[in-house]
C-alpha cells in the first residue's frame, strides 16, 4: 500500500492476542507473577467503521488498545493493518506503523505537554515523520480547523484551553500524520456532559471525512453504542461476546453483557422504574488468578460445574454475533 | 421540614477575582425524600452541599441561611457544627480510598464515628454496632471484615464502609456527593442499591449529587439542576424528564446518547459553547450566551427569578411556555 494516506481506509484484524504483564518480584522475591491482561482475543473492524471496545476496569480493553497501537508488543498472536502484519515489527517499519496507527488518550489534561503550544504540539508529529516540510503552520492551521478550534489560537498554551478544546487538540494531534486507524481509549469520558456530545459528533464527522477506522474504548455504553458499528464485551481479559451494535444491545447472550446493560442507568425515569436490573454479586476475581474455566463463573447466576472445568470459546451464532458462554441465552434488559 | 436553603451564596477570592461559586440558591428537603442535584463540574453543587456540612473552606464568605429543623447552620460555631455533622447531616464522599484512613482497620473508623457522638457507650456494644453497619451496607462476613484496613477491600467496598461510616448515627439528613462516579457500572448499581436500602429501613432523608441524568431518573423523587451557581430548573423526577421546562435541561437532555435507543445517523444536539467562569459570570440568564431561545434584551439583563410552570415545578427562565418544549433546535 502507498504512503497509508488518509483517503484510504484500511481494516484492522485481531487474532488470538495475548499480553502478559509481570507484577510483584524485584530483587529479593524469587518468582513473579504473571497477569495475562489480554487473552487469546479476536476481533476485526471493517475499513472506516468502528468497533466498540467495553468492559470495566481491568478487563483489558486498554492494554488490548495500547497493543494494537503498538504503544507496547504483545507476548502472541497476530495484529494485521490492511494486508500488513504488524504485531512484531521494530525499528523503522515500527515507526511507520505509529504513523498508520494513532492513539487519543482519555485525560486532555495529562496527555498534552503544558509547556509546548499547540502548534509545537501538532508539529511535533510533522516533523518526526517529515510530513509537509516547509508547509507545517499552514498544515497546523488546517488540522486546528478540522477539529473546530480557531486556527489564530495556535501559539496559545494548554492550559488557555478548556477540557473539551484539549480534547480537540489530542485528537487534532493524531490527525497530523494522516493515519488509518485511530485508538480512542475513553475520549470524552472526562467530559462534562454539555460537551461530551461535540467530541463525538467531531469524531463521527471525521469519521465520515476521513475515511477513519475507529477502535473506540469506553465503559459508557451509551457512547458506545452511539458511535459504533460493531461492539465487543471484555471480562478479565477475555472477550466474553460481540456482535453488531443494535444486534448485541437488543439481545444481549452472554450473562455479563446483560449484567452490564442492565446497571447502566437511563435518563428516562419511566424506563428505570419498568427496569429489571441484574445486580452482580461480589467483586472481578484477581486477574492474577482467575478463575477457572469461565472467568465469569465466580459471579455468574447461571454457573455450573461445567464452567468451573472448561473454558467456554466464542462461538458463532449468526447475524455477526458471537458469545462465550456454555448456555447462552437471550433476555431483554430494558 | 427538615432542611430549608434561602438565597445562600458562596464566594471566594481567586488570583482572577472574586469567584461566586453559588448564587441565591434556594431549595427545601422533606424528611423521608430522595433530592437530586444535578449539574456539571463548575455548577455550584457540591459547594452547596459543602456549606450544608459547614465543611467549606476557611476563605469562603457564605451569606443566605440554611436551617435544618429551623435552627439556622450559617455562623455557628466549629464547636456546634461538630455536633451536627456527622449525628445529624452525614456526607459521603465520591472517593472513598482517600476519605477512609489507610492506618486503621474498617472497624475502627466504624466504631470511631459511632463513639464521638455517644461518649459513654461500651466497647461491647460499638462492635456490635460495627459488624451491625457493615451487615447494613452489603458486606458480607462482617464479623472478620471488621479488622481489616481499606487497601484491603475493593472500591465497591470501600465505599459502602464509608455509607456505612456516614449512616454510623442514624443521620437525618444524608448526603451523597457523586457517591458512584469513581466505580464501575455494575458495581455503581450495587451501591446504589444499598443506599436505596438503607433509606428504607433508616428513613433517613437523603441528599444525592451527581453529574449523572441516568442516576437521577433512577433514584430521584425531586430534582434540582443546577448551572453556573444557581439553579435553573427544580422539579419532581417526571415532571422534569417530561416536561422539561429550562433550555439548560432540554439541551442536556437531548445531548445525551441514549443505551435504549437505535442511534441512526442523526448527530447529537450539541450545546454550543462553554459554561462561563464563577469569576466573570455574565449578565442576565447565565445560560443566556449558549441558549437556543435567548433574545437580547430580556435574558441578557437580569438574572432570572423562578417561575411556577406546574405543581412544584420551576424554571428560571424569563422565556418559560414561549418556546417549543423538547430538543433544542
Amino acid at each position: 500500500m502507498a504512503e497509508g494516506s488518509a483517503d484510504v481506509s484500511s481494516s484492522l484484524t485481531v487474532d488470538h492476542l495475548v499480553k502478559e504483564y509481570r507484577v510483584g518480584g524485584g530483587l529479593l522475591r524469587r518468582r513473579a507473577s504473571v497477569v495475562q491482561a489480554v487473552s487469546d482475543v479476536s476481533l476485526s473492524i471493517e475499513a472506516g467503521k468502528t468497533f466498540g471496545l467495553v468492559g470495566e476496569s481491568g478487563c483489558g480493553k486498554s492494554s488490548l488498545g495500547r497493543t494494537v497501537a503498538r504503544l507496547q508488543t504483545g507476548e502472541s498472536g497476530s495484529i494485521r493493518l490492511g494486508g500488513d502484519e504488524i504485531s512484531r515489527v521494530s525499528g523503522r517499519s515500527l515507526r511507520a506503523i505509529r504513523r498508520r496507527v494513532q492513539f487519543v488518550f482519555q485525560d486532555p489534561y495529562a496527555s498534552l505537554n503544558p509547556r509546548k503550544s499547540v502548534r509545537a504540539t501538532l508539529a511535533e508529529p510533522l516533523a518526526i515523520h517529515r510530513l509537509h516540510r516547509g508547509q507545517e503552520s499552514r498544515r497546523v492551521s488546517e488540522l486546528l480547523e478540522q477539529v473546530g478550534l480557531n486556527p489564530a489560537h495556535a501559539d496559545r498554551y494548554p492550559h488557555e484551553f478548556s477540557g473539551g478544546q484539549r480534547q480537540r487538540i489530542g485528537i487534532a494531534r493524531a490527525l497530523a500524520v494522516e493515519p488509518e486507524v485511530i485508538v480512542l481509549d475513553e475520549p470524552v469520558s472526562a467530559l462534562d456532559v454539555s460537551i461530551q456530545a461535540g467530541v463525538l459528533n467531531l469524531l463521527d464527522e471525521l469519521q465520515g471525512r476521513l475515511g477513519l477506522t475507529y477502535l473506540f474504548i469506553a465503559h459508557d455504553l451509551s457512547v458506545v453504542r452511539h458511535l459504533s458499528d460493531r461492539v465487543g464485551v471484555m471480562y478479565l481479559g477475555r472477550m466474553v461476546e460481540q456482535g453488531p451494535v443494535d444486534r448485541l444491545y437488543e439481545h444481549p447472550m452472554h450473562p455479563y453483557t446483560q449484567a452490564l446493560l442492565s446497571a447502566i442507568p437511563v435518563p428516562d425515569p419511566k424506563v428505570e422504574r419498568a427496569r429489571q436490573r441484574i445486580v452482580l454479586r461480589g467483586d472481578v476475581p484477581s486477574p492474577v488468578s482467575p478463575p477457572s474455566g469461565c472467568r465469569f463463573r465466580t459471579r455468574c447466576w447461571k454457573a455450573t460445574e461445567k464452567c468451573a472445568i472448561e473454558t467456554p470459546e466464542l462461538v458463532d451464532l449468526g447475524e455477526g454475533q458471537s458469545v462465550a458462554c456454555h448456555y447462552p441465552a437471550e433476555r431483554t434488559v430494558f | 421540614m427538615l432542611l430549608e436553603v434561602e438565597n445562600l451564596s458562596i464566594s471566594f477570592p481567586t488570583e482572577s477575582g472574586i469567584a461566586r461559586a453559588v448564587e441565591g440558591v434556594s431549595f427545601r428537603l422533606l424528611e423521608g425524600e430522595t433530592m437530586g442535584i444535578v449539574g456539571e463540574s463548575g455548577s455550584g453543587k457540591s459547594m452547596t452541599a459543602m456549606a450544608i456540612m459547614g465543611i467549606l473552606p476557611r476563605a469562603a464568605t457564605v451569606t443566605g441561611s440554611i436551617r435544618f429543623r429551623g435552627r439556622e447552620l450559617v455562623g455557628l460555631s466549629d464547636e456546634e457544627l461538630r455536633e451536627v455533622r456527622g449525628r445529624d447531616i452525614a456526607i459521603v464522599f465520591q472517593d472513598a480510598l482517600t476519605a477512609l484512613n489507610p492506618v486503621m482497620t474498617v472497624g475502627e473508623q466504624l466504631m470511631e464515628a459511632v463513639r464521638v457522638h455517644r461518649p459513654g457507650i461500651t466497647s461491647a456494644q460499638l462492635r456490635a454496632r460495627a459488624v451491625e453497619l457493615l451487615d447494613l451496607v452489603g458486606i458480607p462476613d462482617p464479623e472478620r471484615r471488621i479488622d481489616r484496613y481499606p487497601h484491603e477491600f475493593s472500591g465497591g467496598m470501600r465505599q459502602r464502609v464509608m455509607i456505612g461510616v456516614s449512616i454510623a448515627n442514624e443521620p437525618d439528613l444524608l448526603i451523597a456527593d457523586e457517591p458512584t462516579t469513581a466505580l464501575d457500572v455494575t458495581v455503581q448499581a450495587q451501591v446504589l442499591d444499598v443506599l436505596r436500602e438503607v433509606q428504607q429501613r433508616t428513613g433517613t432523608t437523603v441528599m444525592l449529587i451527581t453529574h449523572d441524568l441516568g442516576v437521577i431518573a433512577g433514584v430521584a423523587d425531586r430534582v434540582i439542576v443546577m448551572y453556573a451557581g444557581g439553579i435553573v430548573e427544580a422539579a419532581d423526577v417526571d415532571p422534569l424528564f417530561y416536561e422539561t421546562a429550562h433550555p439548560y435541561t432540554a439541551g442536556l437532555l437531548a445531548s445525551l446518547p441514549r443505551m435504549d435507543r437505535r442511534s441512526g445517523d442523526e448527530p447529537l444536539y450539541q450545546i454550543p459553547g462553554q459554561p462561563p467562569l464563577s469569576t466573570a459570570w455574565p449578565a442576565g440568564c447565565r445560560f443566556f450566551p449558549r441558549c437556543a431561545h435567548a433574545v437580547a434584551g430580556r435574558c441578557d439583563t437580569v438574572v432570572p427569578p423562578p417561575v411556577t410552570v406546574g405543581a412544584d415545578h420551576t424554571a428560571n427562565c424569563v422565556r418559560v411556555g414561549e418556546w417549543p418544549k423538547g430538543v433544542p433546535t
